[in-house]
């Protein structure tokens, strides 16, 4: 851990509606790697990656980020009534590349994720799981130095979540810093080299996955771990 | 009734050039209406679609309560601003198609933002996040919106023409329906029917059926063709 | 692939559907205001065609009531007024609106109603019809709306002895329409209604409805025209106005207003003083 963490948050606070959604929370993801976030429902998971992205402003504390792409890929794709690779192409939008550059990663990450045929097909037409690869074309064109992940597999088939998670990989050993909230245990177990546990908008515990989930330590952690199988907070939460 | 409808079909059978070129004023004033009322509206409801602003709910039931409009209403402010004696008398366009057109796209306007800002608003729940982390400006996000929502735009545009092409108290207000220049197939077919030639007014209300059905049908290929590639 | 431009090309391309025809500029021409009665009885579409080709000035006809008609041309909005409302025009001028009226062509009144007549009052006079009228309370149609027939109706009332006021009921039905709707409702009432003959001959949907009482004097229904005062509005067409105006009341347009006919009967009696 000699880098910069990719992700420093500290003290950060966030209250909607008279609710505490985080609470003093501090954060700091390490740059490459996978870093899971888990924790029950209401814990604040995706409101963390949201704050991390900007997308949401917290009240108080420190969000700070090492300079670089990032790209989100979120739970359901949300994409345009366009062809597949228009939607690949508006991740580009903001990166000011020649036209001959974009369209070759536009092609590579289509190929990539093994859309390129169907790069003219209308992107909405697509299943479920095909969709979550054009998600992911679209964050791999875009090279970016962060990836935010919200439970990227919740509604996929264990092969499309197999496809999925070849490419979280992939990614993250080209360089990328992968941030993943998943409610599946055995993913988390799979991809993550950390992990870290939120409740009530607090990181109560963090470590290597392995230690993490075989021996918390934690109050909090261990009744996530064992009062919830992993399946049943799935369910719960979609 | 039946000896009328049989009139009906004889005059059908013999309407001339004039019911033509009445036809295809009101075909060419309210598709005119309808550019302008999409290229005002659609970006005036996109933006009360996505921005945020104070009395936002207040701007939004306005708009809604804007969609019914009444034609005469409209009809009568715009005569009032347009006659020689008013603000804009200058321009010299009461009494023209131009007069005209400007009171439809007073009519469509709001309709078309009304409709465009809530199936905007449906496209930016399902959107909006995404794009926001694509680093989007809001120009190209509206755009992209809208781009996204087009099918559903198409269709308010249809209501908008609808609208524009079925009214008459404002166009005969406006235009004055004056034969050969300012006669739409909503006044000539109240003129005939005040001079008592219903079968004449049937007939021409059968054309101005036809017209809207055709202009429908035109539009419904058209999307359907459009929209069995996107869904 | 830019969605962007897509999206306003999608845009533009709607909007351009419809300003693809571009409504284009027009010859030399002039707004008359005139009545619904002269309009509907179709007299325009007879004499301006004739006026064109001689002039090459389009002559645009706005059919309101006289009452509407003259309150246009105040507010500037016609170049020419053509109505009959004797009192009324006496005042457009008087305040200055126009700097002349002349007589054009004169039709007549006719007081019709239900061939079975309850009131009784065919061939009778015009003011024992109005009595009869107002005594029996039969249904009647007025039009309400300000124009040269609705005063002409509004004075018989009065010749009569009549005070409207007093007696007006169920059975005075005041529609505020123009000549055609009132006698459309008149049909379907089986009312009596005070009517232009022009408009009578071109109606069609008569039902029941029968001329009862004509031909007396006091039905005399005359029309005046007046070019608008420039001096009160600039933007008034002056030379073609007066053109309009030169050619009504000459041999020629006088000749083409008496050929104007339905199922042979002239609608219009010209009545231009020959100067």
């Amino acid at each position: 851990m000699s880098e910069p963490p990719a992700i420093h948050l500290q003290n950060v606070s966030l209250t909607r509606d008279g609710r505490t959604i985080l609470d003093r929370l501090d954060l700091d993801v390490a740059a490459p790697g996978i870093t899971a976030v888990i924790g029950p429902n209401g814990a604040g998971k995706s409101v963390t990656l949201r704050v991390i992205d900007g997308l949401i402003r917290p009240d108080a504390g420190t969000v700070r980020l090492s300079p670089g792409r990032r790209a989100f890929v979120f739970q359901r794709p949300a994409l345009v009534r366009a062809s597949a690779r228009a939607n690949v192409a508006l991740g580009l939008v903001s990166l000011k590349l020649s036209r001959r550059e974009r369209l070759e990663r536009i092609d590579a990450a289509l190929a990539r994720v093994g859309l390129l045929e169907r790069a003219g097909d209308a992107a909405t037409r697509f299943s479920g799981g095909e969709q979550q690869r054009l998600a992911f074309a679209r964050a791999w064109a875009m090279r970016p130095d962060l990836l935010l992940l919200d439970e990227p597999t919740a509604s996929l088939d264990p092969a499309a979540t197999e496809t999925i998670e070849g490419l979280i990989t992939e990614m993250a050993g080209a360089g990328t810093a992968v941030l993943l909230v998943s409610h599946n245990l055995g993913q988390v177990a799979r991809l993550a080299d950390e992990t870290v546990v939120l409740a009530a908008g607090r990181a109560v515990e963090r470590g290597p996955t392995r230690s993490l989930l075989f021996s918390p330590r934690t109050v909090e952690a261990r009744a996530y771990l064992t009062g919830e199988l992993p399946w049943t907070s799935f369910a719960a939460a979609s | 009734m039946s000896q009328t409808l049989q009139e009906t079909l004889f005059r059908l059978s013999t309407l001339d050039r004039d019911v033509l070129s009445i036809a295809w004023l009101s075909l060419r004033v309210s598709l005119t209406a309808v550019g302008i009322g999409l290229l005002l509206g659609i970006p005036l409801g996109s933006l009360i679609a996505v921005a945020r602003f104070p009395g936002r709910g207040a701007v939004v039931g306005l708009l809604n309560a804007f969609m019914g409009l009444p034609p005469v209403i409209v009809g009568l402010v715009l005569y009032l601003l347009l006659s020689r004696s008013g603000p804009l008398g200058a321009l010299g366009l009461l009494f023209t198609p131009a007069a005209m057109v400007a009171a439809q796209a007073l009519l469509a306007t709001p309709l078309v933002a009304a409709l465009t800002r809530q199936v905007i608003a449906d496209a930016e729940a399902h959107l909006g996040e995404q794009l926001r982390s694509l680093r989007l400006s809001a120009p190209r996000r509206a755009g992209v919106l809208i781009y996204d929502a087009r099918f559903s735009l198409f269709t308010a545009a249809l209501a908008a023409f609808g609208r524009a092409i079925s009214e008459i108290g404002a166009v005969l207000v406006v235009g004055g329906n004056i034969d050969g220049h300012t006669r739409t197939m909503t006044t000539a077919i109240s003129l005939e029917t005040q001079k008592g030639d219903l079968s004449l007014a049937l007939a021409l209300g059968a054309v101005l059926m036809a017209l809207v059905l055709a202009v429908n049908a035109a539009a419904a290929i058209l999307r359907s063709h459009a929209a069995k590639a996107y869904g | 692939m830019d969605l962007l431009r897509r999206g306003f090309l999608t845009l533009s391309l709607l909007a351009a559907l419809g300003a693809a025809t571009p409504l284009s500029a027009e010859p030399a021409s002039i707004v008359v205001a005139s009545t619904t009665s002269t309009e509907q009885s179709g007299l325009f579409k007879h004499i301006l065609p004739l006026f064109k080709q001689k002039t090459g000035i389009e002559v645009k006809v706005v059919a309101l009531g006289t009452g509407q008609a003259l309150d246009a041309a105040r507010r500037g909005d016609a170049d020419v007024v053509l109505v009959h409302d004797r009192p009324a025009e006496d005042k457009f001028v008087a305040e200055g609106f126009a700097k002349a009226r002349q007589d054009v062509m004169y039709n007549d009144f006719v007081l019709i109603g239900p061939k079975d007549d309850p009131a009784g009052i065919r061939g009778k006079g015009v003011e024992e019809a109005f009595r009869k009228i107002a005594a029996a309370k039969a249904p009647f149609v007025s039009r309400g709306d300000r124009s040269g027939t609705h005063s002409a109706e509004l004075r018989s009332w009065k010749e009569a002895g009549i005070d409207l006021g007093a007696v007006r009921g169920d059975w005075y039905r005041d529609v505020g329409q123009g000549m055609g709707p009132a006698l459309n409702t008149a049909s379907s009432l089986g009312a009596y209604i005070l009517a232009d003959r022009g408009t009578w001959l071109s109606f069609k949907n008569r039902g029941d409805l029968t001329i009862l009482v004509e031909g007396d004097p006091r039905l005399f229904n005359p029309y005046g025209v007046m070019l608008v005062n420039p001096d009160k509005h600039p933007s008034v067409k002056v030379k073609e106005g007066q053109a309009f105006i030169d050619w009504l009341v000459s041999p020629e347009g006088q000749k083409a207003i008496a050929d104007y006919t339905i199922n042979g009967e002239q609608l219009f009696f010209p009545s231009a003083k020959k100067s």
